[in-house]
């Protein structure tokens, strides 16, 4: 209990070191907090897959489309319970710089293959008897303003013209890795239009989406569906959602090594100033230290004095750092454009990685100064000068 | 009078540990700092090469990128009709019809990424005189073989000279290697216009339509003449180098946006790092600046000496900081360009506002760090502080 007095006391020595440190450690734990937080949203599309969904797209890459004809190849298929197809639409909406996705989706399967994207009965039944009825997120319509019986008007770049959607249903996100920013319209619409102004072009469909019976069986399904269409002129590639997305992050790893390695070079930072306080009070305390020392305190009390102010010190601005980085995380989010990282949110790991960091940081830092109080002879201790 | 700059230095010996960790801090800040902005840099360098400044790319208004584009066999004829379209010595407009796809391929690091293949017309050699084969031979017009870029070859599997990729239901041979000068063009792979339209079914629908201006000064005279056709009211011509180092923004001002706003947080760290080590300077020697203040030594000299200190102690770390920094322009990034979403490969690049830009941000850590402290130091009565040892 004494040792703990003394503890409190030596961090209110130096009272405008300390909050000054204090500072540095919250600032630090929101900056890690923040940063880890950017690396989840690249991952959240990996998150929110769901482990009975295949995707099956054109091998050579995802710019070319398959033949609607698959279809129904695919649902012949052993152990596929169902199949839905989506388009990827695009074009521009208001301006250049609004990036959820909107998709031309098969309107009478796609939301049983996605049962996470919630939409009521009513809503479901006026989407799917209107031809140009869109379903959009919650987000998109909280973002833009939109309510039902909405008129979205978009500019098509891959398919040329101007598009008009009404918006007949609203969906929201069943979890909380749930994407509630897709735009999402008949596919129907969208051929019928292409068979009018470009005939070449109808008929095509950007992936295919297989809800399968039994996840383990993936493997074998995924093999059985791109050996029919083996030697065509539209080769498949089929694989899990999970494996569709990280292929997506693949191609971005150079930046998500940048930003795990950012976020730990924060730590580093932080480590040097609370370093460099401790060894500040250690250094002006050696004189101390040899009277402790003198009066019998074994190295043990001098270890917990030491690594004891350390910790109090990281602890608490630990924790006033994870107590801001919510409101800043929100703050972020507000200000990201929409559809960028569809989902941005602090999952629970990122604040035991910030906690732990906080208590790293305290432990890490009093390690020199505890080695440097220990060496000292006590005779030397006394006759040293600050 | 003012106190010498050696007061400064030789305080640095009496406390190394912790100016050395203050200075390391610093550097460590600087370099993070710095490698942002080589590497936004680098991306736009990379792309804005790409271009040149008498070319003319055209593509649908509303497209993003230059795959999300498509133009018709009748805009193309329309496109012909236009004036200021340079021409060769016999009589041929230098335009290039390029359809622009994504392919997939193994990167030789693991995982796949997507590769831009390029098709382009006979006149290309006019129209962009910077490519330059550098091994094998060139394609032959008519039929299913590729060229590649350096930087293509060096990061996916199976993309050298005789190797072949299989995709649109035939087998394309590579058979020469191309360099573009580090632009943009050394991440994609080249082949016939019309093979790859024929291959891909796409009728004569190209992605992009690429012209050479007879001058670079006539593209005014151009814009306006191909604006007052009615027939190309959904496209536009932009100056090619323009179109590229546009296509660099998303990507640059991601990394800049995202860069700046960590480094400014990890700056208040470092500076707060260096507030300690300075506020700990002065305490310590507050018996010497009572000496000092004693023996005549204005206020404001103590404020200065205390306010280099902290500035030295940041300019050292930030010149430790740029320099390791300097040596990320030996290496290469490859990733998605998020614009184009193909694969980009470019360097570091270090540029002259860069070392200044960083310069400043340390010396800017080094006064915020130093100021209040000096402000102590100075405020100091001559009397109290004689009395403190």
């Amino acid at each position: 209990m004494k040792i703990l007095k003394l503890i409190f006391k030596n961090t209110l020595r130096h009272k405008l070191r300390t909050s000054l440190t204090i500072v540095g450690i919250a600032i630090a734990v929101i900056a890690f907090g923040l940063m880890r937080t950017v690396v989840s949203a690249w991952y959240a599309g990996v998150d929110a897959s769901a482990a009975n969904r295949l995707i099956t797209r054109q091998a050579v890459s995802f710019i070319f489309t398959l033949p609607y004809s698959y279809r129904d190849k695919i649902a012949k298929v052993k152990g596929v319970e169902k199949v839905t197809y989506a388009n990827w639409f695009q074009g521009v909406y208001i301006d250049k710089n609004q990036f959820f996705p909107r998709l031309a989706v098969d309107a009478d399967t796609y939301f049983d293959v996605y049962p996470e994207f919630l939409v009521s009965k009513n809503e479901l039944e006026t989407f799917k008897k209107e031809r140009n009825a869109c379903v959009i997120g919650a987000d998109i319509a909280k973002q833009y303003k939109l309510k039902l019986g909405d008129v979205m008007t978009i500019d098509g770049d891959i398919y040329p013209g101007t598009w008009e959607f009404v918006v007949r249903g609203i969906y929201k996100p069943k979890f909380k890795s749930t994407d509630a920013t897709q735009m999402l319209f008949h596919w129907k619409y969208l051929d019928e239009t292409m068979k009018k102004f470009s005939p070449g072009r109808s008929g095509n469909i950007g992936w295919f989406i297989e809800k399968i019976k039994n996840p383990s069986q993936s493997g074998e399904i995924s093999k059985e569906i791109d050996g029919l269409f083996k030697n065509s002129t539209a080769e498949t590639k089929t694989e899990t959602e999970r494996a569709f997305q990280q292929g997506f992050l693949a191609s971005t790893s150079a930046i998500i090594t940048a930003m795990n390695f950012i976020s730990f070079v924060i730590i580093g930072i932080i480590m040097l100033v609370l370093g460099n306080t401790m060894i500040m009070a250690a250094r002006e305390r050696t004189r101390e230290y040899a009277v402790m020392k003198t009066l019998g305190f074994s190295a043990k009390h001098l270890i917990l004095l030491i690594m004891g102010e350390s910790l109090l010190i990281s602890i608490i601005g630990g924790g006033i750092g994870l107590f801001f980085v919510f409101p800043l995380v929100a703050g972020f989010a507000e200000v990201i454009p929409k559809g960028f990282f569809p989902i941005f949110r602090i999952v629970p790991i990122t604040i035991i990685l910030s906690a732990l960091s906080a208590v790293l940081i305290g432990v890490a830092s009093a390690i020199f100064p505890i080695q440097r109080a220990l060496k000292t002879k006590i005779v030397d201790g006394f006759r040293f000068v600050g | 009078m003012s106190i010498p700059f050696k007061y400064s230095l030789k305080n640095f010996k009496s406390r190394k540990l912790t100016n050395v960790i203050t200075v390391f801090g610093v550097a460590l800040v600087v370099f993070v700092f710095t490698a942002v902005l080589m590497m936004a840099y680098g991306i736009q360098k990379t792309l804005v090469a790409t271009g040149t400044d008498d070319n003319v790319v055209i593509l649908r208004k509303s497209a993003n990128s230059e795959i999300s584009s498509i133009i018709g066999g009748n805009i193309q004829n329309v496109i012909r009709t236009l004036p200021h379209i340079k021409t060769t010595k016999d009589g041929k407009q230098i335009i290039s019809y390029e359809p622009v796809v994504i392919i997939n391929l193994d990167k030789k690091g693991g995982g796949i990424s997507n590769v831009t293949v390029r098709g382009v017309s006979p006149e290309i050699k006019k129209l962009r005189p910077q490519v330059k084969l550098v091994e094998g031979r060139m394609f032959k017009w008519g039929s299913r073989e590729l060229i590649v870029g350096p930087s293509i070859s060096k990061n996916f599997i199976g993309a050298e000279i005789e190797d072949k990729i299989k995709f649109a239901g035939d087998e394309w041979t590579i058979v020469g290697k191309f360099i573009s000068g580090g632009s943009g063009f050394d991440s994609e792979f080249w082949g016939d216009s019309k093979q790859l339209l024929n291959a891909f079914k796409r009728g004569n629908s190209v992605s992009t339509v690429t012209l050479k201006l007879d001058d670079k000064s006539n593209f005014k005279a151009f814009k306006k003449a191909f604006d007052s056709d009615k027939r190309l009211k959904q496209f536009e011509p932009k100056i090619e180098k323009k179109f590229f180092e546009e296509q660099s923004e998303l990507m640059a001002n991601f990394i800049r946006i995202l860069g700046i706003f960590i480094t400014v947080i990890f700056s208040l760290g470092a500076t707060i790092g260096a507030m300690i080590t300075m506020y700990a300077a002065v305490a310590n020697r507050t018996l010497e600046i009572g000496t000092l203040r004693a023996l005549g030594f204005s206020r404001r000299s103590i404020l200065i000496v205390f306010l280099f200190e902290s500035i030295s102690i940041s300019l050292v770390g930030g010149i430790i900081g740029i320099l390791f920094a300097s040596g990320l322009q030996f290496f290469t990034i490859s990733t998605l360009n998020f614009a184009s979403f193909s694969e980009i490969s470019f360097s570091f690049a270090l540029s002259p506002n860069i070392i200044i830009g960083s310069l400043i941000f340390a010396c800017v850590m080094g006064v915020m760090g130093g100021f209040l402290p000096s402000v102590r130091a100075a405020r100091m009565k001559i009397i109290n502080s004689l009395r403190a040892g």
